[in-house]
């Protein structure tokens, strides 16, 4: 297939932005869409042009990397995928395509499509963590039993892969999905409960400085969120604040 | 200089014990004087640093991504090992250390590898410790499964996620040292050199990839956790990014690589699809658990499937040749992953694969889903079930599993894997080689430590499944950070390593060189050319099998894309700035010097073992055959262009095991 892509285009971090208009042919379906970009930046070198900067690494949706928001989507047009998982077979020949860096105030951009996302790992500092040394003295993994359920929604959360869709997709730029699953990972085990208290109310707090907006409930997050991350996360972690303030 | 293990004295399940009682150890107050930088924060990165932190020591980490958690250790899904015999099923560490050096095809160091097993039981409270949520039975305690290779169920698993909990749980641990200040985390850095000063490593030189701005950072020692390098290949399953230069930079300052030529090719992967391919996604190999792997017994069927006039569905049990389960009667769809790869490919090259490009197999579900199903009626109580209800109860069971592999295999190919088989191919993995290392962990560099998939491993000429993680976890949690103290505890005087020397001067000039010749060179072919260029060659003559006549060309070929490269590759974009292509020449311009070494390695390895399967020798059935005076680590060193590389044996004693003729029959 034959597309018109227009990409943000800055040169780095202080300089402006501008959409840009390419075509890129003979596109096949099967393709992913980073392949396709792949194709697009090939194209540029050859013309001496400077290729796309866009971020993506382990291209089979894990890592978090990639995050483009295309066609007004964080990820692009499909459900509980990253934009690496994201198939040309969604689009039809003579489509036109946005494709912009995901927007934030705490994610400024670095260049093109490339945004900093390390608000997100300064709040993981705050308290993302159990306080436990590596000593191999610690107790028997299977010393406290722990319910399948709990596990199991405990694994949910903690799926999360800090991609930061929730935030860019969310109208007030929002962390609280991603905050809400690693608040919620903790709280559900009861290797977390010793530092629960602290722990939500430090990470409440750095995510507020880091200028993320608050939540309304609109629940735009769970949708985009490529890894299906549940609203009820953040209502788990503004209970477990309300507990802690109390 | 003569290679020495350092492997101590002693029976071999009281070395490693007897070793930490006597190590030298850096009093509290001293590691506060002490620095050391780790390359990389995957598993064996991240872990390293955060223990070494925690420790006292004042921890530099570098990684390319722009956080931690990104390392590519996130993407291993299917699980892993301990010896904690929860199961009851008769393992043991020695078991574990027996299976690994068995699998591994008896070329690996055996007090290395019981160390290996002796610790993986911690790894497991330690992680459980640390809010890693494993799956857990309905009692509450830890599940296990089996993997292949192996007759007892010792894999630890989160869904098919637990690459990704593990290392989240190791970038947790970093995070709290971050936030103490004793790790200085450097995002979207890449170590472009290691800085020798008078024979010890003291520091490296790092790109800011932001700013593109060359940096100087020193310290009391250097530990590379920086990966494997299977994308000499081109495709692989491995990150975008993942690459060989910072192993490859040591290596040309006096480590010795070792056995680059154990690769491994793991069975399960999605099957290529067209020449715009950017990289392979591999299915975990639990699913190897459940799934039976076939291909069609008749030739015409092959050719109606491939033509659409059938379906796999349509041919009936006796119309399917369950190859595995045929020639391995005893582990069947469980062999290791040597082994079930070549079998696909003697399946394919015999022109019995399933797809337009004939390097397919399939795996199939549809006896799990159907034994899972009529389990469930019984539990559930249903009397005379239909059909229809057993495949919904069973789709259930399988996909609580391995839904998140399911989801991802139709996303990719647009097939749904519960009604119609998978299809798979192998695909380069793992890479069994890599930096010399002795018992320390420590390179042939002083002060120099390699860790994880980077060193040359525990794992000798195969890797059994669920045993990367481990390995990662081991080196980074409990072994480095005792041996890395009797090292440093010479160093308490020295003082902070200043890098106003002629030593950085030198390497950081080495480093700006380069750059500048690749923003200069304005030649007329893409990274991406020479690198695919490469991948082939490789693949065609250093896969899954080799030969003389074919690694002979290899060398040949891979010396002339690497003048031409040298000559004519262009670069877009300054050095001052972020420049992705620029980052991706660095790296391309390493793996082809190290695919050569890797061709020769090969080479000169005259036999078959593991991941290495020389066509010349092989058993009047097709299996591996292993030389016994081939009984030797590989280690190379570094003397100018890779085919003058220099051999250094490590002869490979086994006392506490009998070196035996591997089958899985």
């Amino acid at each position: 297939m034959n597309l018109t892509l227009k990409i943000w285009r800055q040169k780095d971090s202080s300089a402006k932005g501008q959409m840009v208009g390419y075509k890129v042919s003979d596109i096949s379906e099967h393709m992913s869409f980073l392949e396709m970009m792949d194709v697009l930046n090939e194209q540029l070198v050859a013309e001496g042009e400077e290729p796309v900067a866009f971020d993506h690494d382990c291209r089979e949706g894990i890592c978090g990397m990639c995050s483009m928001y295309i066609n007004g989507e964080a990820h692009g047009p499909d459900r509980g995928i990253t934009t690496c998982q994201l198939h040309m077979r969604m689009f039809k020949d003579g489509d036109t395509i946005t494709i912009e860096p995901f927007r934030a105030a705490a994610f400024p951009v670095i260049k093109d499509l490339v945004v900093d996302r390390s608000a997100f790992d300064r709040i993981q500092h705050a308290g993302g963590y159990i306080s436990v040394n590596t000593s191999g003295n610690t107790q028997d993994a299977n010393a406290i039993p722990i319910s399948k359920h709990a596990a199991d929604e405990a694994m949910d959360a903690a799926t999360c892969i800090g991609c930061g869709a929730c935030v860019a997709t969310c109208k007030n730029s929002s962390a609280m999905l991603f905050v809400g699953a690693k608040v919620s990972q903790y709280a559900l085990l009861p290797q977390g409960q010793v530092e629960a208290a602290d722990r939500v109310k430090n990470m409440v707090a750095q995510m507020d400085l880091e200028g993320f907006g608050n939540c309304t409930n609109t629940g735009a997050c769970e949708v985009e969120c490529p890894k299906g991350i549940s609203l009820d996360n953040i209502a788990r972690m503004n209970r477990e604040l309300m507990k802690a303030s109390i | 200089m003569a290679l020495d293990s350092k492997v101590p004295e002693g029976s071999l399940k009281d070395k490693w014990t007897d070793y930490k009682n006597k190590i030298n150890l850096v009093n509290p107050a001293n590691k506060r004087h002490i620095d050391v930088i780790v390359v990389g924060t995957g598993l064996a990165g991240g872990s390293a640093a955060a223990t070494l932190a925690e420790l006292g020591y004042n921890v530099k980490a570098f990684a390319y991504q722009d956080s931690p958690r990104r390392a590519h250790s996130i993407a291993a899904q299917g699980g892993i090992n301990a010896a904690k015999n929860y199961q009851g099923d008769g393992d043991s560490t020695y078991r574990l250390f027996y299976d690994t050096v068995k699998g591994g095809d008896y070329r690996s160091r055996e007090a290395n590898v019981y160390r290996l097993a002796e610790v993986s039981a911690n790894i497991i409270d330690q992680c459980v410790a640390q809010g890693v949520p494993f799956a857990r039975d309905y009692g509450g305690l830890l599940d296990n499964r089996s993997f292949g290779g192996v007759l007892v169920s010792r894999t630890f698993y989160a869904k098919g996620q637990t690459g990704q909990q593990l290392l989240l749980g190791a970038y947790s641990a970093m995070n709290r040292q971050i936030a103490r200040g004793k790790i200085e985390m450097f995002n979207r850095h890449e170590m472009l050199d290691v800085v020798i000063v008078d024979g010890k490593a003291r520091g490296i030189i790092a790109r800011n990839l932001v700013t593109g701005e060359i940096e100087r950072h020193s310290a009391h020692a250097v530990v590379v956790g920086s990966g494997g390098y299977g994308n000499v290949y081109f495709l692989s399953t491995n990150a975008m990014g993942s690459n060989v230069t910072a192993a490859w930079k040591i290596h040309k300052k006096g480590a010795y690589f070792a056995n680059p030529c154990y690769t491994q090719i793991h069975p399960t992967c999605i099957p290529r699809s067209g020449d715009y391919q950017s990289k392979l996604t591999l299915m975990s190999e639990s699913l190897r658990n459940d799934g039976r792997i076939w291909v069609p017994k008749n030739i015409d069927d092959v050719l109606a499937i491939r033509e659409g006039k059938k379906k796999p569905t349509d041919l009936s049990e006796d119309e399917r040749d369950y190859y595995l389960e045929r020639r391995y009667p005893a582990f069947g769809n469980l062999v290791p992953r040597d082994v079930a790869s070549r079998a696909a490919k003697e399946r394919c090259d015999a022109g019995y694969g399933v797809n337009a490009t004939g390097e397919a197999v399939y795996l199939d579900f549809a006896a799990a889903i159907e034994r899972y199903g009529k389990e469930q009626a019984k539990i559930q109580g249903i009397d005379n079930p239909s059909k229809g209800k057993i495949t919904e109860l069973g789709e259930k069971i399988v996909e609580a599993k391995y839904g998140n592999l399911f989801q991802m295999y139709e996303k990719i190919v647009d097939q749904d894997p519960y009604k119609t088989p998978m299809m798979i191919y192998p695909a380069v993995h793992y890479t069994m080689g890599g930096v010399w290392v002795d018992y320390n962990l420590m390179t042939t560099v002083p002060g120099l430590y390699c860790i994880g998939e980077a060193n040359f491993s525990d794992h000798g000429a195969n890797r059994l499944g669920a045993s990367a993680l481990m390995q990662g976890l081991a080196d980074g949690y409990f072994v480095l950070p005792y041996t890395i103290g009797d090292y440093l505890a010479d160093d308490i005087r020295t003082g902070k390593i200043p890098t106003d020397t002629k030593e950085f001067d030198e390497a950081e000039k080495s480093v700006k060189d380069q750059i500048e010749f690749f923003t200069t060179n304005n030649g007329t072919k893409t990274v991406d050319y020479f690198h695919k260029k490469l991948g082939k060659v490789m693949w065609d003559k250093c896969g899954m099998s080799r030969n003389e006549k074919g690694l002979k060309e290899a060398i040949k070929e891979i010396k002339e894309i690497r003048e031409e490269f040298w000559k004519d590759v262009k670069v877009p974009g300054g050095a001052n700035e972020m420049n992705p292509e620029l980052e991706k020449a660095g790296r391309v311009a390493d793996f082809l010097e190290l695919g050569e070494l890797f061709a020769k390695d090969a080479l000169v390895r005259e036999e078959s073992a593991g991941g290495h399967f020389r066509e010349e020798y092989q058993t009047e059935e097709g299996e591996a055959k292993r030389m016994k005076e081939f009984q030797f680590v590989s280690a190379w060193e570094y003397v100018g262009e890779p085919s003058e590389a220099k051999l250094h044996k490590e002869k490979l004693v086994y006392e506490n095991i009998e070196v035996k003729e591997r089958s899985y029959k």
